[in-house]
């Protein structure tokens, strides 16, 4: 093992303050909305997170939910034509409006993305050294020499054996679990603050699935840098989160901690999802618990709460108005009117 | 459901021979710019009982998909035979062979991709009748697919619209209606539930296993996701780099793998429980799985089993039962002896 990932910046151990304004990174209202010829498309309807330093957020969602949106947003890398209100407050420097001056030096450098294909995310006609030192080079103007040393010693801390080699190859010439190695690894070059990753184990297969996470569970302990990591795959999330947000319909409905989230579900989306896991151990049921439906067409929502079409609690209420994220234990926060047979409303 | 016609290949078989019997199957494609083969199925051998469902599981590059194909005939098998309805599958031609098509169909892992955009979805679950059932008029057609649009759960006025007007879950409802229309006597399921939603991936598990019980159809599941394939398979085979790792039942596979690899396989799996999940943390399998271009010699898993021994690299493993499976690992008996996480 290597000791190639240097501690935490020092003032980051001064920001251990729970509420917003502290935040590493502090994210209120946010809507990121899409014009389209059937009107309004909100992607992401209203959202409030905040990223503590160090931490490792799962944020669960299918496809629509707005997961992948919402880290975009984080970057300033929406597809143009998207708008985008609310506040993004890095350190406490907005980034909704910032001008891409700004942006390309915290893109990268304080903010670093893994994407979910790494064949993609890779340039194919590059070596891999030349695009592990694109990041140092640029942000931090290190000699060819330099840049060199620090993308070997990153190569090692994620575990690519023969790293001289591997400088000097092509994105064609690894395996996929060794190619999102890499692209872990191009991430972390410039010490970021936070690393965010896109369904980052979606497009390998299991075994390798298992050592790219413990790898991101290691950087973690090691780097100290918060990551949001979004899926769809609640197993991920129990394996490697600390807290968790479940999108449904560009919205928080559910925020706690991950044993919390697992062992209390409140809200009947979360519940659903999970009981529609099949265990790989024990009794297998005869039928899948499932939610029935479909998930919403982001363009025409319906009113009220998005998730009330599907929802075996719905009443009266449900289709009123959208429910707000409101606490139901200390850390634990859901988006529903239904408050079990004890009482409806809260 | 009804009798099967009278006028296909050969005579009926007998009721307790296996739907589907391959034997020895092997597949290799000529690399392009190389005189080298990569073999992509391995002489493997395996049979689909009436009534059951055998899944089918292996990472990328397994030859999972491969083997499908070779069933369909959409790839050419290099060796080996396919007993079904009386007859090899892998030997028939022209007509013979497209005769056949009738009861062997398939569901597709994109549905949306697997559906033709122009069709609408009344003209796409009546097509297998207008190939196969000539003699059927119009509103008997009409009969049969409103029958079926209600079996997998999509509505009369679903009929005119068109593919890309659905979403993933109802794309696929109507592509297992397409493929239930001739009631089949084998489906071959290609990852059919994984390229869906979570909230989605369930309703269509429990549909296919609804269907499958209502037409008494013999299923070839094919599948990467493990969980799954405990909902949906009674037997499971295990292929790794083209050859069979281990057939087992359900119970026997999930509650005492054999092989190494099957071992590996499930403790791979992200558990949804943080509390186990943190618990169990053995260290993952290392590397992955090897260039087909150039297998390892004797078993093809040795460079990456934590048990592997000498014998491994000289001899490929036969499968044989071990327990109540079958099981090609050179140190099955040792293992078995094993705790669950040993390694």
């Amino acid at each position: 093992m290597s000791a190639a990932l240097p501690a935490r910046r020092s003032e980051d151990r001064t920001e251990r303050a729970a509420d917003g304004a502290a935040a590493l990174l502090a994210i209120r209202d946010l809507r990121v909305t899409y014009r389209t010829e059937a009107g309004a498309l909100h992607a992401v309807d209203g959202m409030d997170v905040d990223l503590a330093p160090g931490e490792f957020l799962g944020v669960v969602g299918e496809s629509g939910s707005g997961k992948t949106q919402l880290l975009l947003a984080m970057l300033g890398l929406n597809a143009p034509g998207a708008r985008i209100d609310g506040s993004i407050r890095y350190r406490g420097q907005e980034l909704v409006g910032a001008g891409e001056r700004v942006l390309r030096c915290l893109r990268g450098a304080r903010i670093a993305m893994i994407f979910q294909d790494p064949m993609t995310a890779l340039n194919p006609y590059l070596t891999i050294g030349t695009q592990l030192t694109e990041g140092v080079r640029h942000h931090q103007g290190a000699s060819r020499a330099a840049a060199r040393r620090r993308a070997l010693e990153l190569l090692d801390a994620v575990h690519i054996p023969e790293p001289e080699r591997r400088f000097a190859q092509h994105p064609h010439e690894l395996s996929g679990g060794m190619r999102q190695r890499i692209v872990i690894a191009m991430a972390l070059i410039c010490e970021p603050d936070i690393l965010l990753a896109d369904e980052p184990t979606t497009a390998l297969d299991v075994t390798v699935q298992a050592q790219i996470l413990a790898l991101l569970r290691e950087l973690r302990t090691r780097t100290r840098a918060a990551i949001v990591l979004v899926t769809h795959d609640l197993g991920v999330i129990a394996e490697v989160a600390d807290r968790v947000l479940v999108m449904y319909a560009g919205r928080v409905v559910e925020q706690a901690g991950v044993q919390r989230l697992f062992e209390h579900a409140r809200h009947p989306y979360t519940e659903g999802l999970r009981r529609s896991i099949v265990p790989l151990a024990g009794p297998l049921p005869a039928r899948l618990p499932s939610i029935g439906g479909n998930p919403p067409n982001p363009a025409e929502l319906p009113p009220g709460c998005p998730f009330a079409p599907r929802c075996a609690y719905a009443f009266e209420r449900c289709p009123t108005a959208p429910p707000p994220l409101a606490p139901v234990a200390p850390g634990h926060l859901c988006a529903c009117y239904y408050d079990g047979p004890r009482g409806r409303i809260r | 459901m009804s009798a099967p016609p009278a006028d296909t290949a050969g005579p009926a078989p007998l009721p307790a021979a296996p739907a589907l019997e391959v034997s020895g199957l092997s597949v290799r494609f000529a690399v392009a710019g190389a005189k080298r083969w990569l073999q992509a199925v391995d002489g493997v051998s395996f049979s689909v009982e009436r009534g059951e469902t055998l899944g089918v599981v292996g990472e990328s590059g397994s030859g999972k998909s491969t083997i499908a194909r070779a069933l369909l005939r959409l790839v050419s098998a290099t060796a080996g035979t396919a007993r079904f309805r009386g007859a090899d599958l892998l030997a028939l031609e022209g007509p013979t062979l497209r005769a056949m098509r009738e009861h062997l169909q398939i569901i597709f892992q994109d549905p949306l991709a697997s559906l033709d955009p122009r069709m609408s979805v009344a003209e796409i679950i009546e097509e297998p009748l207008r190939e196969f059932r000539p003699a059927l008029d119009r509103a008997a057609r009409r009969g049969q697919v409103l029958a079926m649009l209600d079996r997998v759960g999509l509505l009369p006025a679903h009929l005119n619209r068109f593919p890309h007007e659905f979403s993933g879950g109802q794309a696929q409802r109507i592509g297992i209606a397409r493929a239930l229309m001739l009631q089949p006597e084998l489906l071959v399921c290609d990852e059919p539930i994984s390229a869906l939603d979570v909230s989605i991936k369930s309703q269509i598990a429990n549909l296919l296993k609804d269907l499958q019980l209502a037409f008494g159809l013999s299923v070839l599941f094919i599948a990467h996701d493990l969980a799954a394939v405990r909902f949906s398979c009674d037997r499971i085979l295990v292929l790794y780099l083209g050859r069979v790792m281990e057939i087992a039942s359900r119970t026997a596979l999930f509650e005492t793998p054999r092989h190494p690899y099957t071992r590996a396989l499930l403790q791979s799996v992200p558990v949804a429980d943080p509390v186990l999940a943190r618990a169990r943390r053995a260290a993952p399998l290392g590397g992955e799985i090897p260039s087909p271009l150039a297998p390892p010699s004797g078993c093809v898993f040795r460079t990456r089993c934590p048990f592997a021994g000498s014998l491994c690299a000289e001899e490929v493993p036969r499968l044989r039962p071990v327990g109540a499976s079958l099981v090609a690992c050179h140190r099955a008996e040792e293992l078995a002896g094993l705790p669950r996480n040993g390694g």
